[in-house]
């Protein structure tokens, strides 16, 4: 299944949404007026947006409307898709890896976003890339969750380095980082308990563990991603933020995209940290993940 | 993040005010404020329509401008009609006897569901109940297995089948088990799914259908957006769902998918996650959502926060040290300590009402705390149980150790003094008070311009005064 045809299954739901929200209600031929304004703002609304940015984007279609650049109905959805698409320029959506030595990724997140299978995704994915990967289980917090990756780990076919539960995640950090070296990897992803991001001695452990992989390997971690649940809502923006504080946020990986949940608040994250979106995952198995790509998403969004 | 409802409102009647009362053409202004408030916490669109549209009902013609002030009549005329639709709720679980009851949980991936098992069967183990733990989630590697750790920290067996693909069976024959081991409760943990995912919705169904649940509860993250309400319904729809269960509500989320979600299916919100703890399961009240929906500020959850730090047996003990003033250095350590877990003192003080707007980020600063930290650290026992020990000395050598300065040393000992004074008076206090009152003692400590205020005055009484001024000192202090 190609990347465009997986993108417009697993936003299928979206779709019929949108088709009711815009298509049903933009006319061809029809100009505009206040009222395709309301009905648009209402559909990214309901696309979670979040009512700041949504306001905005409506903004951006009353001045090209007053202006003159657009005059019907269906002009206005390819006028926002572009301005949304030009928030995603490609040389930050890529994963930057180092130019010598292992490239150490560190995935963070709040319970339950779904780290660990995106940690799998990601295994998947670089390993079919011809990378050499290591995993570094440093979710020693909760019940089962190393062996949840063990599992991952196995069926993708990828070293693991691990402790036990309870032990501390800074310690598997370090030893992952030695792993990564002594055996040549080309990427070390390092999975983390979930946390709140209202839970400060949590979030001040996650800057522990960057800092040991700091210290460990120079210029690491190369990446560090959030991996933040489709279905959240506006929290989403400050789970971002308040990460941000503690860890340095390169991208997001944006997971269960595959339900019925949009993900439109990672425009509003964009806007406000400049924090890009890195890959999409789509599904419970280890190949259900793309690289983000504006074009696809937002054209996904808006398509019938 | 937008202010508080209160703010907007009152930014929008400033400009109404003195025009009587709430008009038809007035309203829109306002409610759209409403509206608004209600969507950044994550109302769905289509609730917060119906809500804002009953709420217009309520206040046209209400005379709320005609009091003192009518941004606050309208804030609660907003919060009453949450409290109303998110109402009433019955955390009762019905049980059957003979048993054993059946409970199902379901939800999607992430939600929370496998904890709140365990939470749920810690919370039914205190109601002398005997609870089993099915492990009906086959699809997530190593679900079982965590289910099965959770069972034995909370000291609940759990019935698990490995290589095994059909949950039914599962669940069925954990329910078998149940009755043959003599459990009253049974739960049943499934896996994670998408409301639009045919074959696993399917399977869902049939569970219930083999099993007839007593109850089947639906797990939901607080944090959930707009989608909260497509979720809702098709599970409501394909499993009859008896009530919700909102998960991480100790986050900082505002909750809007509680409003959503009661009013999508009717059924009550039981029980909310607040923790990672097996206890931090608690019954929904709907005046508190209320207010953390319209960022109000939840005072509440401040005193849950804190009494997650503070133990009772602690309280009971920092209780009598501070009556008799024995509060030691070491005791006010453990203190800090606590107080930096809940989180830094800026996010603290945003969550007491009324207080949100008042802070600003340079008045509170958290190095402070640590650099008091390092100052006790490098004392010595004995001089943390008696600091009028501390001369000049050993105020180098404290100084030295925590790479600051002696004057801070000093200025340290001298609000611990006042701390001391302070905790005194505290020890009469309830827990909210409390709270008030060590926030301000947290922001008195923390404020940095208080601090140097306090080194001034201290090298101030450092230099060694003459006796007329000593003799003048202690009249002023007599006085």
């Amino acid at each position: 299944m190609g990347l465009f045809e997986r993108f417009k299954q697993g936003l299928s739901k979206t779709r019929e949404k949108l088709a009711g929200g815009f298509r049903a209600v933009l006319r061809i031929g029809q100009k505009i007026d206040q009222s395709t304004l309301d009905r648009l703002e209402e559909s990214m609304l309901l696309s979670d947006f979040g009512p700041a940015t949504t306001a905005a984007l409506i903004q951006t279609a009353r001045d090209g409307w007053k202006s003159g650049q657009i005059k019907e109905e269906h002009e206005v959805i390819d006028y926002l898709k572009q301005r949304i698409i030009e928030r995603w320029p490609e040389d930050d959506r890529s994963l930057k890896f180092a130019a010598s030595g292992p490239t150490v990724i560190l995935m963070t997140g709040i319970n339950g976003s779904g780290k660990t299978t995106s940690v799998a995704k990601l295994a998947h994915w670089l390993t079919a890339q011809g990378k050499k990967v290591i995993l570094g289980a440093c979710d020693t917090y909760r019940a089962a969750a190393v062996e949840q990756l063990s599992v991952w780990a196995q069926r993708t076919g990828v070293q693991i380095v691990k402790h036990d539960q309870g032990a501390d995640p800074g310690a598997v950090a370090y030893d992952a980082c030695d792993a990564a070296l002594a055996r040549n990897a080309d990427v070390l992803l390092i999975d983390t308990a979930g946390r709140l991001h209202t839970q400060d001695h949590l979030m001040r452990e996650l800057g522990k563990i960057q800092r040991v992989v700091e210290r460990r390997i120079e210029g690491a971690p190369h990446e560090v991603l959030i991996v933040l649940d489709a279905t959240i809502g506006q929290n989403a923006l400050q789970q971002a933020r308040m990460f941000s504080e503690h860890v340095r946020i390169t991208g997001i990986f944006l997971a269960k995209l595959d339900g019925s949940a949009k993900g439109g608040v990672v425009v509003s994250i964009r806007d406000a940290l400049n924090v890009p979106v890195k890959f999409v995952g789509l599904g419970e198995k280890p190949a259900d993940v793309e690289p983000f790509d504006p074009k696809t998403f937002v054209e996904a969004l808006f398509s019938e | 993040m937008f202010d508080a409802l209160t703010d907007r409102l009152g930014n929008v009647f400033r400009g109404l005010r003195g025009r009587g009362k709430i008009t038809e053409e007035n309203v829109g202004e306002i409610m759209r404020e409403i509206r608004t408030a209600l969507l950044e916490a994550d109302v769905n669109l289509e609730v917060a329509r119906k809500f804002c549209d009953e709420v217009q009902v309520k206040a046209i013609g209400a005379e709320v401008v005609k009091t003192l002030k009518p941004d606050q009549v309208m804030v609660k005329i907003v919060h009453d009609e949450l409290v109303r639709i998110m109402g009433p709720v019955d955390p009762r679980i019905p049980f059957v006897s003979p048993g054993p009851t059946v409970l199902l949980m379901a939800g999607l991936q992430g939600s929370g569901k496998t904890t709140t098992c365990g939470k749920m069967a810690s919370m039914l183990l205190k109601k002398a109940k005997r609870p089993l733990l099915v492990a009906a989630d086959l699809k997530r590697p190593a679900a079982i297995d965590q289910l099965e750790v959770i069972g034995r920290q909370i000291g609940v067996p759990a019935y698990t089948e490995r290589g095994h693909e059909n949950a039914v069976k599962v669940c069925t024959n954990g329910i078998a088990y149940a009755k043959k081991t003599d459990r009253d409760v049974v739960i049943l943990d499934t896996a994670g799914r998408l409301a639009i995912d045919e074959a696993l919705m399917q399977e869902l169904e049939s569970v219930a259908k083999q099993c007839n649940p007593h109850q089947v509860y639906l797990v939901l993250d607080a944090m959930t957006g707009q989608d909260a309400v497509n979720t809702a319904k098709i599970f409501n729809e394909r499993l009859e769902i008896d009530a919700c269960i909102l998960t991480k509500f100790d986050s900082d989320t505002r909750g809007g998918a509680a409003l959503s979600v009661k009013h999508i299916t009717g059924k009550p919100i039981k029980f909310i996650g607040v923790g990672e703890k097996m206890e931090a399961l608690e019954e929904f009240r709907p005046d508190r959502i209320a207010g953390r929906i319209l960022g109000m500020g939840d005072v509440l959850s401040l005193v849950e926060q804190a009494q997650q730090q503070f133990d009772k047996d602690e309280a009971a003990k920092l209780e009598a040290k501070m009556a008799k003033g024995s509060f030691s250095l070491e005791d006010f350590r453990d203190h800090l300590r606590k107080l930096r877990k809940m989180g830094s003192m800026k996010d603290l003080m945003k969550k007491i009402p009324g207080m949100s707007g008042l802070v600003q980020d340079e008045d509170v600063d958290d190095h402070e705390l640590v650099h008091l930290e390092a100052l006790i650290d490098s004392m010595t026992p004995k001089e943390r149980a008696k600091p009028e020990l501390i001369d000049a000395s050993r105020r180098r050598r404290i100084a030295r150790g925590a790479g600051l300065d002696p004057q801070d040393v000093s200025g340290l000992v001298k609000q611990f003094e006042t701390m001391r004074d302070m905790m005194k008076k505290m020890s009469g206090m309830n827990m909210l008070q409390r709270i008030k009152f060590s926030t301000q003692v947290g922001n008195l400590m923390a404020s940095g311009g208080q601090l140097r205020k306090l080194k001034a005055s201290t090298t101030a009484t450092q230099r060694s005064l003459s006796k007329k001024d000593k003799r003048k000192d202690r009249k002023k202090r007599s006085r």
